[in-house]
């Protein structure tokens, strides 16, 4: 356990660790909101769009504190927001269409500038082509400090507006009628959307910070019903993704984005596969188990009408090769044998089957249960 | 709280206009609807009927005219006015409970910042059972029926204590139990004075469901009381000829619309 | 010019040609951001096919990309269909993840090979001309070109063969469902040669500007017509104009030539955003104009005709009314009651605007539109 042990003594480890907390922290928890607004591919068109932001901010302030790039990206990211709104509202271009243009146009205009930053004495470029596929070793204490109190921003902003935020993203009509100015909200919501994402850019990169938003909501919606707990466990997902990930890729020597972004998306298929009630083997199982139980029921049913017709002996031996014939030889048996181990029905020496005394009453209560009026609607 | 408000119109449009890309959707559309009735919007698809109730809601902004809610400007009168949006209208996947859902009829009273509290949910809880629907309060919406989550909506609307419900299609894909529970909701209202607009589609139940009825087609064809103005000619205005009248078939003969 | 300069060109054109006739149909049926999918997981295509026949130059990785970037179209629909998430989560899932296995892979090849996830994003076309395709040491050009040749074939052979299956699965894939043409098979195949398409070009280009060029220019030709063959030409001729722009803006600034290709496109959409002679906002504004008189004379009359015979008639046809509610300032209502006036559609008579015979047709033609 060196890794761990290193987390309280190595300087850059902790460093690594507390801003990939605070980043996946950020990210997760608004994120959750871009995923539930169907804003997910919105993200990724602006993590893009960030890196001219990032390249301008440092071309013209000549400066690398992560403040100024925050504010580069942030800058360009929402510009390339708000034009994909414009168009879309101007013209027939659809909003798939002008997220996709606006990333690859923005993207390709961050590489411009790029190369002016290259050309440059050689003391400038260091550190800014690593804004692409992010570095988490290079984070120092003040670019944690400074993700902190940024996403602390973003974070205050969803608490305050609680309220609104969950109505605007569920139904953005009614708010409207409640008198919320919708149009100001969506705008503030979509800002905070950025400030997700420019709190990550220099650990995952602007390829891949649109995962972060993504895969820690995605993952969060699996395991609950509640807005509340969803928004808590993707910041939870966000910040376990980000310290594992980081870690890993400063041990396994990786790019850091990539490898944080495999961890999430470890998270969303553990929960798309075992969340409770939501996942996809828990389904199945349901779906099995209920589908036995109507078995059970079933063959239950069919004995006891067996047993009906010879009211003098009701757990007189019957023969199921009828049953057989009717609901498959193989369901019958199965059932049998459950409902025999449950004590409901009994094999005679023949080779017949009968229900139990208790088998009997059992069927007996289902039929009822059967012909009640239900409550349910 | 009733508002002793007899003369005036619970809710008055005056010649709304509204046109998208040129294209008008309504045309000089009037509707007048008195206080404690209940009204039908009916026309064919496309005739602007959500189009009209969004704009009475301020959500949509006219080229021309305006509406007037007890006789102020809508904007004033916010609060009397609930809205019962289409249920496909919104995402049900969203993870949330129906007690939740009712809450947010609450919102509108409580200002900026300050979450709902104990009294808040207990009036939803009200609302809830209102509607019948109070053993679902803590159940996800997705795993409500159709019927159920209508009543959710209805029950968000009620929990606003308006004068004014304007509902858009509530019938739509209901079950029966709920179609009954949602028209004796109506008549409890119109007891008790509130006056309901609805977008309705189902021409058979127009009669025996509502007091009045507008008759719409981007232009008013016609609005009045049912019996007088849900007649087959009308109708015939309204669809173009290409409906089976409440009397029986009608011959399919275009009318022109005229002014 | 110089020879190497000319190479560069001709591939850049190529590519273009080649990304604007699969994103006609990416854009056409709303899936833009699959490009931008595809274009990033291609790239585990070729890492993975690398590992097997180690060899950069194999025709074997363009099939290993299409492979993935049809696993990419799969992964996501299976992602999807769970209806644990919708469609935009699951491509905001599925690509990440593959890219981010393709990126890791690469960094641990660390070197031996020149295959860098950054040139991968960014491109070098700039090396397109010293890349030679000499068999029997005949120099024949730049490999890029033969290779953006031949993917610029496929696709047009494609297109103009199964235009008719294409265009139905795009504007009405029920119909075309019940003709026969599987919709499926139209979405793979097109989603194939999207995947090829990319593959061939980012090696030129950079991914990020196959997107450009598979976007751009599709979406600025649909701001200028109506028809798809027109759009399909339309688009290779603004993509190849964004390269060939792009080319000299690069050369001009000395700046990287796939961003400012990039740009270009980015440009060339915004003017025809604001110039296209139809749809374009300049024309839009100018119509609204105009039609903003036509439309309130309009108004007027069948205000008027709407009130005509009514008791409210003295009130609601006086002027002043008439502009309150309507919500006109003064001088605007005044010039429309003016030019109805003119054109003889409304005569004022007792401070009352009352409809002449023409302006009663008028009023009702206008309604019944």
């Amino acid at each position: 356990m060196d890794v761990l042990s290193d987390l309280f003594l190595d300087y850059t480890l902790r460093t690594v660790a507390l801003g990939s907390a605070a980043l996946g922290i950020v990210s997760g928890a608004l994120g959750a909101f871009a995923v539930l607004r169907r804003q997910a591919l919105l993200g990724d068109a602006m993590s893009h769009a960030a890196l001219p932001g990032v390249a301008l901010a440092f071309l013209i302030t000549g400066s690398r504190a992560p403040l100024v790039l925050m504010i580069g990206a942030a800058l360009t990211g929402w510009l390339a927001a708000v034009a994909i709104v414009y168009i879309v509202r101007a013209s027939r271009t659809n909003t798939d269409t002008a997220m996709a243009l606006m990333l690859s146009v923005f993207f390709g205009a961050g590489l411009v500038v790029l190369t002016f930053i290259q050309r440059q004495p050689a003391a400038g470029k260091a550190g800014l082509d690593k804004f692409l596929f992010g570095q988490a070793a290079a984070m120092l204490e003040s670019d944690v400090i400074t993700m902190a109190s940024v996403g602390a921003v973003g974070l205050l902003g969803v608490l305050v507006l609680w309220k609104e935020f969950k109505l605007l993203s569920f139904d953005p009509d009614f708010a409207a009628t409640l008198g919320m100015p919708t149009r100001r909200l969506d705008m503030l919501l979509t800002s905070l959307l950025v400030i997700a994402i420019v709190v990550g850019l220099k650990t995952v990169g602007v390829v891949l910070m649109s995962a972060m938003v993504v895969a820690p909501g995605a993952a969060a919606r699996q395991w609950t019903n509640r807005l509340g707990v969803m928004v808590t466990l993707s910041a939870l997902f966000g910040a376990a993704a980000g310290v594992l990930g980081a870690l890993l890729s400063t041990t396994a020597q990786t790019s850091t984005g990539p490898t944080i972004v495999l961890v999430a998306t470890g998270l969303v298929v553990v929960s798309l596969l075992f969340a409770p009630t939501r996942g996809l083997v828990w389904t199945r199982m349901h779906a099995w188990r209920s589908q036995r139980i109507l078995a059970l029921e079933a063959v239950m049913s069919d004995l006891a009408a067996l047993a009906a017709q010879h009211s003098s002996d009701a757990t007189r031996p019957h023969d199921v090769a009828a049953l057989h014939a009717v609901r498959g030889r193989a369901l019958v048996d199965r059932a049998l044998s459950e409902l025999a181990a449950d004590g409901l029905a009994q094999r005679h020496d023949g080779g017949g089957w009968s229900l139990t005394p208790r088998g009997l009453a059992e069927a007996d209560r289902l039929a009822r249960l059967r012909r009640a009026p239900s409550d349910f609607l | 709280m009733r508002l002793r408000t007899s003369n005036v119109l619970a809710v008055q449009a005056t010649d709304l206009t509204l046109a998208y890309q040129q294209r008008p959707v309504l045309w000089d559309v009037d509707l007048d609807v008195p206080q404690g009735v209940l009204m039908a919007i009916v026309g064919p698809n496309g005739a602007g009927k959500t189009t009209l109730l969004r704009t009475v809601l301020g959500l949509l902004r006219p080229a021309a005219g305006e509406v007037r809610v007890f006789g102020r400007p809508y904007a004033e009168q916010r609060r009397l006015v609930a809205y019962v949006p289409q249920r496909g209208s919104v995402d049900w996947d969203f993870p949330t409970t129906a007690l939740d859902i009712v809450t947010m009829g609450t919102y509108s009273g409580l200002g900026w910042v300050r979450r709902p509290g104990a009294s808040e949910r207990s009036r939803a809880t009200a609302a809830l059972a209102q509607v019948g629907m109070q053993a679902y309060a803590d159940r996800q919406i997705s795993q409500l029926s159709g019927g159920q989550q209508q009543r959710v909506f209805l029950a968000r609307a009620l929990v606003q204590d308006a004068q004014v419900y304007l509902m858009d299609e509530p019938f739509q894909g209901v079950d029966a139990t709920t179609e009954r529970a949602i028209v004796n909701l109506l008549r409890a209202l119109r007891a008790d004075g509130k006056t309901v607009v609805a977008v309705h589609h189902d021409l058979q139940t127009v009669a025996e469901y509502f007091d009045q009825v507008t008759l719409l087609n981007v232009r008013r064809i016609a609005a009045g009381p049912v019996g007088k103005v849900f007649t087959d000619e009308n109708l015939r205005l309204t669809y173009g000829g290409r409906v089976a009248g409440i009397g029986g078939p009608t011959n399919g003969t275009e009318h022109e619309a005229h002014l | 010019m110089t020879s190497a300069q000319i190479d560069v060109l001709l591939v850049a054109v190529v590519v273009a040609a080649s990304c604007a006739i699969p994103g006609t149909f990416l854009v056409l049926r709303r899936m833009a951001m699959m490009s931008d999918a595809i274009s990033h997981t291609v790239l585990l295509g070729i890492v993975l096919a690398f590992f097997v026949v180690a060899d950069l130059n194999s025709p074997i990785l363009i099939l290993g990309a299409a492979l993935v970037g049809l696993l990419t179209v799969v992964l996501v629909e299976v992602v999807s269909r769970t209806g644990l998430v919708r469609e935009d989560t699951a491509i905001g899932l599925v690509f990440p993840a593959l890219f981010s296995i393709a990126v890791i892979l690469i960094s641990s090849l660390a070197g031996n090979v020149h295959l860098d996830s950054d040139a991968v994003l960014l491109g070098e076309i700039a090396f397109a001309p010293f890349n030679r395709f000499a068999p029997f040491g005949v120099d024949l050009g730049p490999i890029a070109l033969w290779v953006m040749g031949a993917i610029l074939l496929v696709n047009l052979a494609g297109t103009f063969l199964f235009f008719k299956e294409l265009k139905l699965a795009t504007f009405d894939p029920a119909l075309a469902a019940a003709l026969g043409f599987s919709p499926a098979l139209v979405h793979y195949g097109l989603m194939a040669v999207v995947s090829v398409t990319a593959v061939g070009a980012f090696d030129a280009v950079g991914s990020i500007l196959v997107v450009a060029l598979m976007i751009g220019p599709p979406a600025a030709a649909y701001l200028l017509t109506d028809r798809l063959p027109r759009m399909l030409g339309l688009s290779v001729v603004i993509g190849a104009a964004s390269a060939v722009g792009g080319y000299w803006l690069a050369r001009l600034l000395d700046a990287n030539i796939a961003g400012s290709m990039a740009t270009v496109v980015g440009i060339a959409f915004i003017l025809v955003l604001l110039l296209a002679p139809q749809r374009g906002l300049v024309a839009t504004a100018r119509r609204h104009r105009r039609q903003r008189w036509t439309f309130a004379r309009q108004m007027l009359l069948i205000h008027l005709a709407t009130h005509e015979g009514t008791p409210t008639e003295v009130d609601e046809s006086r002027p002043d009314h008439m502009q309150r509610h309507m919500r006109w300032p003064p001088a605007f209502g005044n010039r429309v009651v003016q030019t109805a006036t003119e054109r003889g559609l409304i005569v004022l008579e007792n401070d009352q605007l009352r409809l002449t015979p023409q302006g009663r047709q008028a009023a009702r033609e206008a309604a019944v539109r």
